[in-house]
């Protein structure tokens, strides 16, 4: 009954999208108030509806109702709670749900928090969220039902594949979904702007706190899915260059362009329908991400099962939505009233660098990603992709970008002071080559490309610094001043120089992971194995029962000068179920190094291989990320974003212009 | 004129549509792509070895059923190949030669060195072209060469017991049984 319900609700969510996104539209065109209210309560039925399959969804999964086969396929009763929970977004129809309950999470948000929002823009948002959720609640309704019933029921289900039970990997997808239908509502926003086909201040000050938070999800989500890539899949790796995390991966990339690119339309009212189109361009990425998972075209470690009626439906979905957009925006953009030319040194001229070369980033990676498909389409020879096509092509795109990245944000609005910002840069300057030339005395020259990493990073990280001590007017002036002024900047600023930073961290684990060194060697119980500066002690292996699987629990004594420091645990985990092993690895960190240990095979003498590996700075990388996304919420958090703020600044621009001002 | 160039992004993005609804087409399937090769006499080669022994040419493996792997010692996936490499060698005997592919030769010494090395002979392509020649897509892959030196079948991405089982084993019986 329950799931009936649950399917209902879905089907009763795709109507009210329909209605959602025709009503307000005509609302807006005709200016009926009472059609574009329409939108509103449009947008929190279709939440409340959506939220309720999803509930439905999941009480059949902590229920293990078997007679639904999305349980029976992705569920069995032996598994944990968390599990059976985190089980419902684990498999493509149940990803698909979470997927519109974000999306009617967005909308519902919209809805509440816009009071501020002209009434016409508000409603042509709604609509677009709108026609999105239509063209996703149609896509699970014809091709993924969630809430499909098998009779008879089998005894049990077929379980959840073992690597996804995991609580790095449960929480995962959330993020990442947030952080990709997040950009729906800047998309939303574009679109309803070439509508009206107004963009201007206000409007980027609407869009800017919603790509914003997307964003920092994306962030945390990409981190978390790297993060568990490194602890899970046993081979200390951290980015494989997938298909999947490419996927993810090119979003955020087009998205850290269009926080960007919204500062120099808030500020200089100008690179308006360039905005409007990475706003487009962003949420196509995610969606084209989508199709990349589940389509089948790509073949990925991640990919759900693919299903080729699918692969249409979803490619017809990006014609319509995509193209629909693109369409409007090459009828639309023309019209747009641009800004003045502006000088290339100056704070926006940096951000459109910033720009050219983010978008230079993303296209290498799309290119990397998709060459192998585009050349098989042209019937042409196959070339080879992979990491050294991305060490190759990616990594030294950046480098200009972490440079520009620390003089960036020196500049001066208008007219920016290159020499002036360069000569203020001196301490960030001297840091690098301090931390340049120490690596390289270190490490006697044998990494170089890693110590120039590390030395970048430096630079980004103490030009951070720099510029905040420079607003603040640190050691300039008495401690008081120092003091009010650091108070007084807005919270803005210090989320851009605590992003920055994290970049820097970021940066700083990438090129250390270089450094990193790994042992693994078959060893039998009471054996040793050195790795680094430490001795791992092989004392005891033992058979360990887990909830739906059982464990060989290795105890290793890590050791160092012969003092013992810790015991760890990795294990290797296998569940009879699926018939599949995976590992747990031990990792002993202290946020400067992690010693990874994982467990490998035994041969049938009794010994163990074990892979080790002493890896500087690794955790860095994810920490980065969590700086990162933690400077998007301060920045967040600023005054500036508050409700009614950008209405009034709306507001008194119409009165200047009123008054011939 | 300038009006065009706000058509560019649509443009392009039809051309994606292209190719992706090419890619969905029916006879696609990113597992078993098809090769050009197949059937074709393999391109010849002609490499130093990792061992710093005789050179690894194609020449030399006529007149048996080999297979030639392309690994790397960056590649996540040719680890998790591996163990069906130490089977192919050791209890299957299969003579299998290994192609190391946009590699640095230390760092793959120090991987077979720990790992076990499966093959007979590794040939160093450290620049790809020897993978060009192939239509490499991505490593590792693995290829069947009969006794007139012809390729037989190309394996994409990881053999796994299953495919081992299932073709790799049977294809070959047929192949040294003619």
């Amino acid at each position: 009954m329950i799931i009936e319900a649950g399917h209902y609700a879905l089907i009763l969510a795709l109507f009210v999208a329909l209605a959602q996104s025709v009503l307000p539209l005509v609302g807006a065109a005709r200016g009926n108030v009472g059609w574009m209210a329409v939108g509103r309560s449009a947008a929190l039925t279709q939440f409340g509806l959506i939220a309720a399959a999803m509930a439905a969804l999941m009480y059949a999964y902590i229920t293990s109702d078997f007679t639904v086969v999305n349980v029976i396929q992705n569920s069995h009763t032996d598994k944990p709670l968390l599990y059976q929970i985190t089980g419902v977004w684990g498999n493509h129809e149940g990803s698909m749900v979470l997927w519109v309950f974000m999306l009617s999470l967005c909308g519902a948000l919209v809805s509440l928090f816009c009071d501020n929002l002209p009434a016409e823009l508000r409603a042509r948002v709604l609509a677009v969220q709108g026609m999105i959720g239509v063209g996703f609640l149609l896509f699970i309704l014809l091709t993924s039902d969630p809430f499909l019933r098998a009779f008879p029921p089998p005894p049990n289900g077929e379980g959840l594949n073992p690597v996804l039970q995991d609580p790095g990997l449960a929480f995962h997808p959330p993020f990442l979904y947030l952080g990709y239908v997040g950009f729906s509502v800047s998309f939303s926003f574009a679109v309803a702007a070439l509508i009206e086909g107004r963009v201007d201040a206000a409007w980027a000050r609407w869009v800017r706190p919603w790509a914003l938070a997307s964003w920092c999800a994306l962030t945390i989500g990409i981190a978390m899915g790297s993060w568990w890539a490194y602890y899970t899949l046993g081979w200390g790796g951290w980015w494989y260059w997938d298909p999947v995390e490419n996927a993810s991966f090119m979003p955020w990339l087009i998205g850290t362009a269009l926080i960007h690119s919204s500062i120099v339309v808030e500020k200089r009212d100008t690179l308006k329908s360039w905005t409007v189109l990475l706003a487009i361009i962003t949420f196509a990425l995610s969606l084209v991400g989508t199709f990349l998972v589940r389509s089948g075209v790509l073949t990925s470690v991640h990919a759900f099962a693919s299903d080729p009626r699918r692969g249409v439906f979803i490619l017809l979905l990006l014609v319509l939505v995509i193209g629909g957009s693109l369409t409007l925006y090459a009828v639309r953009a023309p019209n747009l009233k641009g800004g003045g030319l502006f000088a290339p040194i100056s704070r926006e001229g940096a951000l459109v660098l910033n720009n050219v070369l983010l978008i230079c980033g993303c296209a290498t990676v799309f290119l990397g990603t998709l060459y192998p498909l585009f050349l098989d389409a042209i019937g042409g020879p196959k070339l080879s992709v992979g990491f050294p096509f991305f060490d190759r092509t990616f990594a030294p795109m950046m480098v200009p970008l972490l440079l520009a990245m620390g003089v960036g944000p020196l500049l001066a609005w208008k007219r920016g002071d290159l020499p002036g910002a360069l000569q203020r840069l001196w301490a960030a300057f001297a840091v690098a080559i301090v931390v340049a030339i120490g690596g390289l005395v270190v490490t006697q020259g044998a990494q170089v490309l890693a110590v120039l990493g590390i030395a970048l990073a430096a630079w980004v990280f103490t030009s951070a610094v720099v510029e905040w001590a420079e607003r603040v007017r640190l050691f300039r002036t008495g401690i008081g001043d120092t003091w009010r002024r650091a108070i007084n900047l807005p919270r803005a600023a210090y989320g851009m120089s605590l992003a920055h930073m994290g970049v820097a961290v970021t940066v700083a684990g990438i090129s250390a992971s270089s450094f990193a060194v790994e042992n693994i060697q078959l060893v039998p119980i009471g054996g040793d194995l050195p790795i680094g500066n430490f001795v791992l002690h092989l004392a005891h292996v033992d058979k360990v029962p887990g909830a739906n699987f059982t464990a060989d629990d290795a105890a290793i004594e890590v050791r160092r000068d012969g003092a013992l420091i810790a015991t760890v645990h990795p294990e290797r985990r296998f569940f009879p179920l699926q018939q599949q092993t995976t590992s747990m690895t031990a990792i002993r960190t202290n946020l400067l190094a992690d010693l990874y240990v994982a467990l490998g095979d035994q041969d049938d003498k009794g010994a163990w291989t074990i892979r080790a590996y002493w890896k500087p700075l690794v955790p860095w990388i994810w920490l980065g990320g969590v700086i990162m996304a933690f400077g998007g919420m301060v920045s967040l958090s600023d005054r500036r974003w508050r409700v009614g703020v950008a209405a009034r600044a709306r507001a008194r621009m119409f009165a200047q212009a009123a008054t011939g001002d | 004129m300038r009006k065009a160039v706000y058509l560019l992004p649509l443009l392009a993005f039809f051309a994606l549509v292209a190719w992706f609804a090419l890619a969905l087409r029916p006879s696609y399937d990113p597992q078993t792509l098809p090769s050009a090769m197949i059937d074709q006499p393999a391109p010849a080669f002609d490499l130093a070895t990792l061992s710093g022994g005789p050179d690894l040419a194609l020449s030399g493996l006529k007149g048996q059923v080999v297979l030639v792997n392309f690994f790397a010692s960056w590649c996540a996936p040719c680890r998790v190949e591996h163990p069906i490499l130490m089977r192919l060698a050791e209890q299957e005997h299969v003579a299998l030669y290994g192609i190391d592919y946009k590699d640095r030769p230390e760092a793959a010494r120090q991987i077979l060195a720990q790992l076990g090395d499966p093959y007979r002979a590794i040939g160093l392509d450290p620049d790809g072209v020897t993978g060009i020649n192939f239509g490499v897509y991505g490593v590792p892959e693995t290829y069947v060469i009969d006794k007139s030196g012809q390729i037989r079948k190309r394996f994409v991405g990881p053999l796994t017991a299953e495919s081992l089982e299932r073709e790799l084993l049977p294809l070959l019986k047929k192949l040294n049984a003619s």
